[in-house]
């Protein structure tokens, strides 16, 4: 009990607390640089503070990021679903949570995977990929071009 | 402006789609020459050769009394230069009325249907699709039983790749009661993904490596080449290669209606000692391909 405490305490020191904005939580360590290339939050200006490789019961290693006056629209955070599943949002007020949210897969995905089809049309020629989520818990996706089924352990990002 | 129809893949079409079209490939196996297409020019694009299909269609387009511009393998088409399939599908469909196109890319017809203004029929994209086959294989079926429903289906020979099987088994699953038998060597077996898709629908199929024993069941045998490459172990490839050849003398026990369909071309996986047979119906089927098409572009264009 003692060391979890003590675990919150440090994770509170690493990444500090933000005015305004969105905590996203419960990231898979390793997936952290796909979720801030995927948002875009490499490309914007505000204040952004991470913290990467922190104690997690579920994930075993988890990051955090604090985006300070950004607020995502539900269609561009579930982007993050499929690397990020268990992500959770918290959005912040004047210091305070005054919402959670819960990532989700859509039924849709464009332009983030790559097919996994080296004869797919989308693979040779500059084509925004597009894929129908046929399958969430694993996840499967089905392009719309080859219509050839990419697994979850074979989703590449762009 | 209305919507324009394509035809990419099998699935994009309703049962009752299919209906039309084998309708009207009757009325045009009655009546091939009508001059519905006159002064419309179609683009026939084949970024990869095949003779069968691309006569096929410019048969069809040529009874249909339409004129034909475009190219016979890629070799005399800009992509050598270079250029993407964007730009010249771009291009073409400033010209043409109608786009025939294959190509060896999966998914390149249906990209090249959302770049063009004009309606595209895909004549076959690598290993994806090749749904005007399917039709006339439906065709075929429908001519030689008198209808598509409670059919007792037989593929034979390369069901992991061969794209004709695969969009077959999806077509005729819209049917009444189909039965569907595979018979197949085990690393050239259907995929698990269109197996999942009979036993959602509920439809009866049943997995085999030989056939000479359960031959006397079929309505249709759906044969196609088991290919030498397709195997890592060239000893594999020897042990199976005779277990998939249709000859003479395993037809003595079939049904009267059965009839044997190739999509073609025919390597040594149905014995020429077969051809003579009335259950032989691969060159018919080649021939019911002019008629189809012929309906398949009525459809799109809207001529009927």
């Amino acid at each position: 009990m003692e060391a979890k405490d003590n675990a919150k305490k440090k994770l509170k020191l690493k990444v500090s607390a933000i005015k305004e904005g969105t905590v996203i939580d419960h990231i898979p360590a390793n997936s952290l640089f796909k979720v801030i290339s995927i948002l875009g939050l490499d490309k914007i200006q505000n204040q952004i503070t991470f913290g990467t490789n922190l104690d997690s019961e579920k994930l075993g290693a988890k990051a955090i990021i604090k985006v300070s006056d950004v607020f995502f629209e539900d269609v561009e955070i579930n982007k993050i679903a499929l690397i990020a599943p268990h992500a959770k949002l918290n959005i912040i007020k004047d210091y305070e949570v005054v919402e959670k949210k819960i990532v989700e897969t859509p039924d849709k995905i464009t332009g983030i995977v790559k097919c996994f089809n080296p004869k797919c049309i989308t693979n040779n020629e500059k084509i925004t990929t597009c894929f129908k989520v046929i399958g969430k818990a694993p996840i499967a996706l089905k392009c719309k071009y080859c219509e050839k089924i990419t697994t979850e352990e074979q989703i590449r990002m762009i | 402006m209305a919507m324009k129809k394509d035809l990419l893949s099998i699935t994009d079409f309703s049962k009752e789609e299919y209906l039309r079209i084998l309708e009207l490939a009757a009325e045009f196996e009655e009546n091939p020459n009508q001059e519905l297409l006159k002064g419309k020019v179609v683009a026939s694009l084949f970024f990869e050769p095949s003779t069968r299909t691309r006569l096929s269609f410019e048969t069809a387009i040529n009874r249909l009394g339409g004129r034909i511009i475009g190219f016979a393998d890629p070799d005399s088409s800009s992509a050598t230069k270079g250029e993407t399939l964007h730009d010249t599908i771009k291009m073409v469909s400033n010209y043409a009325d109608l786009i025939v196109m294959r190509h060896p890319l999966e998914g390149a017809a249906r990209y090249a249907a959302e770049v063009s203004k004009i309606p595209v029929i895909n004549a076959g994209d690598g290993a994806n699709q090749h749904p005007t086959q399917t039709l006339l294989d439906m065709y075929s079926i429908m001519k030689t039983q008198g209808t598509l429903d409670n059919i007792n289906l037989f593929m034979v020979g390369d069901l992991k790749y061969g794209r004709t099987v695969h969009s077959l088994l999806q077509a005729m699953s819209e049917f009444e009661n189909p039965i569907f038998n595979f018979i197949a060597p085990p690393n050239l077996k259907m995929p698990q993904g269109y197996l999942h898709h009979l036993q959602e629908k509920g439809i009866r199929y049943f997995e085999h490596e030989e056939f000479t024993d359960i031959i006397s069941a079929a309505d249709i045998i759906y044969m196609t080449r088991v290919q030498k490459e397709r195997f890592v172990d060239p000893i594999e490839y020897e042990k199976v290669k005779d277990v998939y050849i249709l000859n003479n003398e395993m037809l003595k026990n079939t049904k009267p209606n059965m009839r044997i369909l190739h999509p073609l071309p025919r390597v040594n996986e149905i014995s020429t000692d077969v051809d003579a047979n009335e259950k032989a119906y691969y060159f018919e089927q080649a021939r019911n391909g002019v008629f189809t098409r012929e309906a398949i572009i009525s459809h799109v264009m809207n001529l009927k």
